[in-house]
């Protein structure tokens, strides 16, 4: 393999890496939280690549006000899938949330289908980013070393907001421990809202980056980077920011290298992912940053 | 004998010749329906064994259905069917003079998804909750993507067709009632007792001496068993199988039944599994072009779905124990309910 493709590989398998993570974030944060897997959440990162869609070519938006707007309603949507799919359920055994999330899952894929058709749709990719640099004879897309760069700004904003301010101790105590928080005066229903708005928001990053790397929109698209992105919360160990951010990075370049290295595995690549998955899960079920928690009798 | 076993001997007989019948005076699209109804009855027990019983939350139902579908389907067809299928690439050599019938196809259909079943349960039986639930959809995946891939041994994507229809209203609701009697002992027995035991708390149920990991593993072991002999039974009244049939979608209908049922309950699942699948086929009108006489609605392809995707919303919203909760219809019980009802009404 010539350094050439080499390297455009590695680019790629950093921008994967970024956009599983951006996804990523927004498992870990609703886990942390909740106790829940948002199973909603791949869908919700498709909604955000629709909004993006329409608003550009329905509403004729320039881009940057689409993306603006995608990440404002995609957030709003988050908040508006706990209102209605987990709220009610806060008491409830797990198994009912669980299939809550799976239904609110499978609802949005299907009014999707419904509003927005079966057949693909173009992303609207601006020009700007579909430019490619040339290093001496290396040859990258400049989308690949924004989404890298866009991933680590979020990134350390969204650590800012976790660890410097009132809502982020807010979100911190409430993860840590619910009742308690509820009791220290803390609104407990905002602090899950917000999050919810957090995590939407970083999956509609995700989302649009996501369609400018890879433009082809179906209903059903947020399925596989959905599992994925949970998957790589939870080799970084789930609950954890940073956790999954590395998560993200090590699953998106071993996904890419495995078919940079080995293509006649090509078609086993979705497998991969839940391959890692049981094997992390197997050795280390606290994944690679995660504390233990021992189950309270 | 008891008179409990007359009655409810009285009962299956009246079922079967009911459904013998159905079996004369339906025409092939109706009895298409029943047989699929059938079907889910089996596929819903299976999935209720492992979910509403022993408390594992498995997704893993459409993979185990798919090794019952495959293998079945491999072993019925004939040398000549195997080789209009796979053009693409040749089939192994040791599968491509086999042919049995279906009976002894179904059943090793069933036996392989359980082998396989406790060889992917044995490792991941250490999960819980929503762990176990993601790590069984993973595998399903696996099994699927495997599938498309093996050319030689699947087809891959083009899938197998043209297979023998050999499911009839015999053998699909002839493995419900097996499936319903197999279902209603094993909870009567001691180890029915103790998956529930272990579903109602873990460290209580291990710490009287019930052993976790071989219960759990047996739960898993027979509801693959009955996953694969659905799928089997899918496969034979299809006529078609390819990796698609067996997404997460498959699984979701099978949840879906389980759910509306009353996770836990036999009978609730049995009506469910009926009613779903009877009202899957009533609605189809909702995808194509309504006509409400006043106006036209242009045909949306989905709107099913999404009916249904809401109505399973708005069971675990609002009615979290589905139709019947844990509670069983039974002779007992209708008994009670005669008395309770329909005699005081008589008196005032």
């Amino acid at each position: 393999m010539s350094l050439n493709t080499f390297m455009q590989h590695l680019s790629n398998g950093l921008a994967l890496g970024s956009l599983y993570a951006l996804i990523a974030i927004g498992y870990t944060m609703v886990y942390g939280i909740l106790r829940l897997i948002n199973f909603a959440h791949g869908d919700i990162f498709m909604v955000s690549t629709y909004i993006v869609f329409y608003s550009v070519t329905l509403f004729l938006m320039p881009w940057w006000v689409a993306f603006v707007v995608a990440i404002l309603l995609t957030g709003a949507f988050g908040i508006l899938v706990e209102r209605l799919a987990y709220r009610s359920l806060r008491n409830s055994p797990k198994i009912s949330v669980m299939i809550s999330a799976i239904g609110a899952s499978y609802l949005i894929q299907n009014l999707a289908i419904v509003i927005f058709g079966g057949r693909p749709k173009a992303f609207p990719i601006p020009e700007f980013f579909n430019k490619v640099v040339y290093i001496n004879t290396i040859s990258i897309p400049v989308a690949n070393f924004f989404i890298p760069g866009i991933t680590i700004a979020a990134l350390v904003i969204l650590l800012y907001i976790v660890n410097k301010t009132k809502t982020g101790m807010a979100m911190r105590a409430v993860s840590r421990d619910y009742e308690a928080a509820r009791l220290m005066g803390i609104n407990v229903d905002t602090i899950i809202s917000i999050t919810f708005f957090m995590g939407s928001v970083l999956a509609a990053l995700g989302g649009i980056m996501w369609g400018i790397k890879y433009p082809n929109l179906i209903p059903l698209m947020g399925l596989m980077p959905g599992l994925k992105a949970f998957i790589a919360a939870v080799i970084g160990g789930i609950g954890n920011i940073k956790g999954a951010v590395v998560g993200g990075f090590l699953l998106g370049m071993s996904e890419i290298m495995l078919i940079a290295f080995l293509p006649s595995m090509t078609g086993y690549r979705d497998a991969f992912a839940f391959v890692i998955l049981i094997v992390i899960l197997l050795i280390k079920p606290s994944g690679l940053l995660g504390e233990n928690l021992a189950e309270k009798v | 004998m008891k008179k409990e076993n007359k009655i409810r001997i009285g009962l299956i007989i009246l079922v079967i010749s009911i459904l013998t019948i159905l079996n004369f005076t339906l025409g092939n699209y109706q009895l298409r329906i029943l047989n699929l109804a059938g079907i889910y009855v089996v596929l819903g027990l299976s999935l209720n064994l492992i979910n509403g019983f022993a408390g594992l939350f498995s997704l893993g139902h459409a993979g185990f259905m798919a090794i019952g579908a495959y293998t079945s389907a491999l072993l019925t067809m004939s040398a000549a069917q195997k080789q209009s299928n796979f053009f693409v690439k040749p089939i192994v050599p040791w599968l491509a003079n086999v042919e049995l019938p279906f009976l002894p196809a179904m059943l090793i259909g069933g036996i392989v998804a359980a082998i396989l079943g406790a060889l992917i349960a044995a490792p991941i039986l250490r999960l819980r909750d929503d762990y176990l639930a993601i790590a069984t959809l993973g595998f399903s995946e696996i099994i699927r993507v495997i599938f498309t891939n093996t050319m030689s041994l699947t087809n891959g994507a083009l899938g197998l067709k043209g297979l023998t229809r050999y499911t009839n209203v015999q053998y699909s609701w002839g493995i419900a009632i097996i499936t319903i009697i197999f279902m209603f002992s094993l909870r009567r027995s001691s180890y029915g007792k103790a998956f529930m035991a272990i579903r109602e708390d873990e460290v209580a149920a291990e710490s009287m001496g019930i052993a976790l990991f071989k219960h759990k593993l047996l739960a898993f072991t027979i509801g693959s068993f009955f996953a694969g002999i659905g799928g089997a039974l899918l496969a034979h009244l299809m006529g078609t199988i390819d990796p698609l049939m067996f997404r997460f979608l498959m699984t979701f209908n099978v949840l879906l039944i389980v759910v509306l049922g009353g996770i836990g309950s036999i009978t609730g699942t049995v009506i469910s599994a009926v009613v779903v699948t009877f009202s899957m086929e009533a609605l189809r009108f909702l995808d194509g072009t309504i006509n409400l006489g006043f106006m036209v609605i242009e045909s949306v392809p989905g709107m099913r779905m999404v009916l249904f995707s809401i109505l399973l919303m708005l069971v675990v919203l609002f009615y979290q124990n589905g139709l019947m909760g844990r509670d069983e219809i039974t002779i007992e019980s209708m008994r009670r309910f005669y008395r309770k009802n329909i005699k005081k009404g008589a008196k005032s």
